[in-house]
């Protein structure tokens, strides 16, 4: 069987692609940056904070950790109206990311920070430190360092993951991808030149995370 | 099985060919001499024809057929057929005239005849009540749910102006799930989703707005029987008039006709 490939039938929908893959990547960091902040204050609190904040930190976590994202999204979507808490589609997505990555990186920095030798923080308590100060420049700066390759792998899983929000009609480049595929019938066109940009997108945000990573911790232990 | 029945269906074709008589008698003599009325109805097809609790057929198709056998004054012979046989068993004999939800093709009329329409199938845009839209026009920042790919979706691109937030979603299910939890103004579907809509949940009832793409039912017959289609014809002509039809729409489309029908 021989298929010619037409990628000049994609062409003239150039523009909902770009659309797509710019809300994609503006999706992926901004629920990097809160989520990561989420999983920061999770794993924090449930090693240095009151028992029952530590207890409701783990059943958000196995909670996340232990349903499928899309049941999540489709939760936050479909399931809140009935409650009166109506998010349209963008919101959603954005929500339903940042809650589930900041589960995950919840325990990736946990094991970060149980990683941290006790005697650093009581080097750092004896040294007069305040309790912000120690969690700061001592557990979280060492906790991050120990953790980063797993939490950047999270968060490229998380990118690809995002392609799920197409299905709330959130429009994302695989929403653009399947408007284009109805459009024109080109399904093996459009998904390998979707495919193709999703791989480009992990290895540059690979990349960037990983120069992030040496100007973040450099002088490493 | 697909295989089987297209077989099936090349058979009964085969026959139809090798054993139709040369001179035919009217298909409404034959009936009116046996009192029976064979009707082909579909088993498979909600809300026009499906298995009860009793596992009898029922549906519009169903009381339609019922209908056209009162008003001959003949016993109906209730036949369940699939979409893919419905042809053939007319084409055999096996039925008089087939109400299973047909739809005029070019393909079709090319081997049997329709009757006048006898029931609205069409896709539009349908809103709750509070939602005033009378055209596409009046979309105009409104928030419509689609299926991404069908018909009314495309018809909807572009029909639709530049400011209307067409949302599409990847099966029926996720397009009358964003209407009915509200994340949808107006949903793009056909009328008979929007019946099973209305009958789950009243407290979202779509109403039409307008139709997108009409696609009547009509009632399939062999070709040559002028006397059955004119009888056909008048029949449904007057329970179109004494509102026979429109209670038909009511109780199973859970709406009125639409205008013009």
């Amino acid at each position: 069987m021989i298929y010619h490939l037409q990628f000049s039938a994609l062409l003239p929908y150039w523009r909902a692609l770009l659309d797509g893959l710019i809300f994609t990547v503006i999706l992926t960091i901004v629920s990097t940056v809160v989520g990561v902040a989420l999983g920061t204050a999770g794993a924090s609190a449930r090693t240095f904070g009151p028992k029952w904040l530590g207890r409701v930190v783990i059943l958000y976590v196995e909670l996340i950790r232990n349903t499928p994202f899309i049941v999540q999204l489709f939760f936050i979507f479909f399931g809140l109206p009935a409650l009166g808490v109506k998010l349209n589609e963008s919101t959603a997505a954005f929500l339903a990311m940042v809650i589930n990555l900041g589960a995950y990186s919840t325990e990736i920095i946990r094991a970060g920070i149980e990683a941290v030798p006790k005697g650093h923080i009581e080097a750092g308590v004896s040294l007069a430190m305040s309790k912000w100060e120690v969690l700061c420049y001592i557990v979280l700066k060492q906790a991050f360092r120990k953790i980063y390759p797993a939490l950047s792998s999270q968060i490229i899983i998380v990118m690809l993951g995002s392609a799920v929000v197409s299905q709330i009609s959130a429009q994302d480049l695989t929403y653009a991808a399947n408007f284009v595929a109805s459009r024109n019938f080109r399904n093996f066109e459009v998904y390998i030149l979707v495919a193709v940009i999703y791989l480009l997108l992990a290895i540059a945000m690979r990349t960037l995370l990983r120069w992030l990573g040496r100007v973040l911790f450099k002088g490493a232990v | 099985m697909l295989f089987r029945t297209r077989l099936l269906a090349a058979l009964f074709a085969l026959t139809a060919i090798g054993f139709a008589a040369p001179v035919k008698a009217d298909g409404l003599d034959s009936i009116m001499a046996a009192k029976l009325i064979k009707i082909a109805v579909p088993q498979d097809f909600a809300p026009f024809g499906s298995a009860g609790l009793d596992l009898k057929p029922q549906g519009y198709d169903i009381d339609m057929a019922n209908l056209i056998a009162k008003a001959l004054g003949v016993k109906a012979e209730i036949i369940p057929v699939t979409s893919a046989n419905r042809i053939p068993y007319l084409q055999t004999h096996k039925a008089d005239i087939v109400i299973s939800s047909l739809g005029k093709s070019i393909e079709r009329e090319k081997v049997i005849d329709f009757s006048n329409a006898y029931a609205p199938f069409f896709s539009g845009v349908f809103g709750t009540k509070d939602i005033a839209v009378k055209s596409p026009a009046d979309l105009k920042g409104k928030t419509v749910g689609a299926t991404r790919g069908a018909i009314e979706e495309q018809e909807l691109t572009k029909s639709a102006p530049a400011d209307t937030t067409i949302k599409r979603f990847e099966d029926n299910n996720a397009t009358i799930s964003a209407f009915v939890s509200g994340q949808v103004d107006l949903i793009a579907t056909g009328n008979t989703v929007a019946a099973a809509i209305a009958e789950r949940t009243p407290q979202r009832a779509p109403t039409l707005k307008f139709v997108i793409k009409d696609s009547p039912c009509y009632i399939g017959l062999n070709k040559d029987e002028p006397k059955l289609m004119a009888k056909l014809n008048e029949i449904i002509a007057k329970a179109k008039a004494d509102g026979e039809i429109a209670k038909l729409s009511e109780k199973w489309l859970k709406a009125p006709l639409p205008p013009g029908f």
